[in-house]
């Protein structure tokens, strides 16, 4: 239990996908105008990472790493689908994608609405498609401790971008010199924000 | 094909190649993938790497997608087009990892990542679903030149003020060390990329003042 809050704790903060990774940056950069869209396309991201990544950890575990396919029969413990993983990966992202879009534009119509082109843009963004390569990459232990990974990447991102959304709301009001002003200023800020960020990174979990 | 034959190299072809790299540069101007321009670019030679591959994938990708484009159905082209991308990040990846495997090591998931590289699918999307080969190759080219640009840019000072080495290197000669001048540290963490792309963005629009937002 300590070690899932403390990988759940840990890709929240430490390992954050924007500020430590610069993951899922292009949806991240074009929805954060207003801090409601950003909200709502923050849960969505929460909700398709947590469910793909243990998705895609059982695939990795029963399929793709080098000799998963034992348990099927002892002459296949050799065989490695290692390569197979980006398209494998893909597709599971793809089909939760759509899967959200139906239940969001079945629940909750105004917000289907409102996220417009970004809510299918979630299976082209690399922080959906990264957390499944970290998770590859890191070898969890066992399930639970891949989908406390995907949350917690899931909740880094949504602070992130309901961060930069609240102050992009405010800093319409500011002298920004013409050049800045939009995407300049928004990646300096950015900037700043990941050196905040850094600040977690001696803390010991 | 029923008007004359296009010059490969016309004036509007040329265009297409140049474009990207200044006023239409996709990181700069079109706000596309920025993840990996970021990730990447503590030195040079990853940088590099990363910026030849995606050229391979966006070019080739580009001409696939547009020979076939009189074929795909417009309600699965999103599954083709990441179809297309995976098979071609498969091959790069495997390339990296037979011929130069210590960078592929240095570029971890961020190869994989190529896949949802919002140029690719931008391109496929804005160019190549609706215009012949040659010139969807060029678009492909151009556009992954312009990213590769800011990355190389991105790249060298970051490893320059950072490491004090150019492609590995040391190009800050030994008796600045000696006189006090110190690598700032600072440069190789990732929130620099981001200063520094905001920087390049504010010297770019201060000299393009079209690309000023209200």
């Amino acid at each position: 239990m300590e070690n899932l809050i403390s990988i759940f704790v840990r890709s929240i903060f430490i390992d954050n996908m924007i500020f430590a990774y610069f993951l899922g940056m292009c949806s991240y950069l074009a929805v954060s105008k207003t801090v409601k869209t950003s909200v709502g396309l923050g849960i969505a991201v929460v909700f398709v990472l947590g469910i793909t990544v243990p998705v895609d950890y059982l695939l990795n575990k029963y399929l793709l790493s080098a000799g998963s396919l034992s348990w099927i029969s002892p002459a296949l413990a050799d065989v490695d689908l290692n390569f197979l993983s980006f398209i494998i990966f893909i597709a599971v992202i793809a089909s939760m994608v759509q899967l959200v879009e139906m239940i969001i534009e079945k629940f909750a119509p105004a917000l289907y609405t409102s996220l417009g082109i970004f809510l299918p843009l979630i299976a082209v963004n690399c922080a959906i498609l990264g957390g499944s390569l970290f998770m590859q990459e890191r070898e969890y232990a066992n399930i639970a401790e891949a989908t406390s990974f995907g949350l917690g990447s899931g909740v880094g991102w949504f602070l992130a971008i309901v961060g930069i959304a609240a102050i992009r709301e405010k800093i319409r009001y500011s002298q920004v010199p013409a050049p800045l002003r939009g995407l300049g200023i928004t990646f300096i800020i950015t900037g700043l924000m990941g050196i905040a960020f850094m600040s977690f990174m001696g803390i010991k979990l | 094909m029923s008007n004359t034959k296009e010059n490969l190299f016309s004036p509007k072809n040329i265009k297409l190649l140049t474009a990207p790299l200044s006023r239409e540069n996709p990181i700069t101007v079109q706000v596309l993938g920025i993840c990996s321009a970021l990730a990447v670019t503590v030195k040079l030679q990853p940088a590099f790497v990363m910026a030849i591959s995606v050229m391979a994938v966006v070019a080739v990708g580009n001409v696939v997608i547009s020979l076939l484009r009189k074929t795909i159905a417009p309600r699965i082209r999103i599954i083709v087009q990441l179809v297309v991308i995976a098979a071609l990040v498969i091959l790069v990846d495997q390339v990296l990892k037979a011929f130069v495997y210590d960078i592929s090591k240095q570029l971890s998931v961020f190869v994989g990542l190529i896949i949802t590289n919002c140029i690719i699918m931008g391109r496929f999307e804005a160019f190549a679903m609706s215009n012949k080969a040659w010139p969807s190759f060029l678009d492909g080219v151009g556009n992954s030149a312009g990213y590769g640009i800011i990355l190389i840019i991105v790249a060298f000072f970051r490893e320059l003020l950072g490491s004090g080495t150019v492609w590995g290197y040391h190009v800050v000669p030994q008796f600045m060390y000696d006189i006090g001048y110190k690598n700032n540290g600072l440069m190789i963490l990732p929130p620099m990329a981001l200063i520094v792309v905001g920087i390049i963005i504010w010297v770019q629009r201060t000299k393009d003042k079209v690309l000023i937002e209200n």
